[in-house]
């Protein structure tokens, strides 16, 4: 566990898991988890790049990892919103009976 | 390894899980092990960061959205949506092009480089120096971000009355 090649399958793995969830999941606040675990897949990839890349002690893969787990608290808080916004119009939160765009 | 298949497994039972609630906490287990995975990576301070963020704040906001919006009516539903073989199948074959994709690169013939000394006071003062413009935009996104969220968030029926 410790080339860069097995920090990538893993991360990808994640990444599948979190589209599975994404794709199949009828929760709606579940489908933002994986939204959330792929994001969290692709930080890995950062770290790991910068690992092993050729210069570790530039720092930008740790800063754009920080930057990138901003963003996604930024993203949770306002797609939870969001959910909750849509629980209170609808009464649900099953992705298969929001079907509907007439308001 | 023991790293990788902990956090693998805490992601697929928070992806399978029946429980909502069960979901999170498997998935507070997954976000503790890509924390560890970062501390082995040399980056402390992003684990950290990965801890308090996504620990001790996402995971809490979405047990909150679940717990807010329960439905008992609905805990005999099933949980996967209609098509949940296709979302399967795309899955399954996006690990696969990815996995092949990396498998056949030839670009991981390197040695693990020496550990990088990185320190907070290292990352403070690039993030004061070199990257001060985007810590700035950060702050305002996460102020929009947060203002945004109580605003979509309010109940407007008590303020039409």
């Amino acid at each position: 566990m410790n080339s860069l090649q097995n920090y990538l399958l893993l991360s990808s793995l994640l990444f599948s898991i979190g589209l599975a969830g994404v794709l199949i999941r009828r929760n709606a606040i579940l489908v933002l988890i994986g939204i959330e675990l792929m994001l969290n897949a692709a930080n890995i990839n950062f770290i790991a790049f910068w690992r092993f890349g050729p210069d570790p002690s530039a720092l930008t893969g740790v800063i754009f990892a920080l930057f990138s787990i901003s963003v996604a608290a930024a993203e949770a808080a306002v797609g939870l919103a969001i959910i909750l916004a849509a629980y209170r119009h609808s009464r649900t939160t099953d992705l298969d009976q929001m079907n509907s765009l007439k308001g | 390894m023991v790293l990788a298949l902990l956090t693998v497994a805490g992601m697929a039972a928070a992806m399978g899980l029946r429980n909502a609630v069960h979901c999170v906490l498997a998935l507070t287990l997954g976000f503790v092990g890509i924390a560890a995975l970062y501390l082995q990576l040399g980056a402390q301070f992003v684990g950290l960061a990965q801890i308090m963020v996504y620990v001790g704040a996402v995971a809490i906001l979405a047990v909150f959205a679940i717990m807010m919006t329960h439905n008992p009516e609905s805990a005999n539903s099933p949980v996967f949506s209609s098509q949940w073989s296709l979302g399967c199948i795309v899955a399954t074959a996006v690990f696969a092009v990815l996995a092949r994709a990396i498998c056949s690169s030839a670009a991981f013939t390197q040695l693990l480089p020496p550990q990088p000394e990185v320190t907070v006071h290292q990352i403070g003062d690039s993030l004061m120096h070199r990257y001060v413009l985007p810590l700035e935009i950060m702050g305002l996104l996460l102020t929009a971000a947060l203002i945004g969220a109580v605003v979509i968030a309010m109940d407007r029926r008590e303020e039409m009355k």
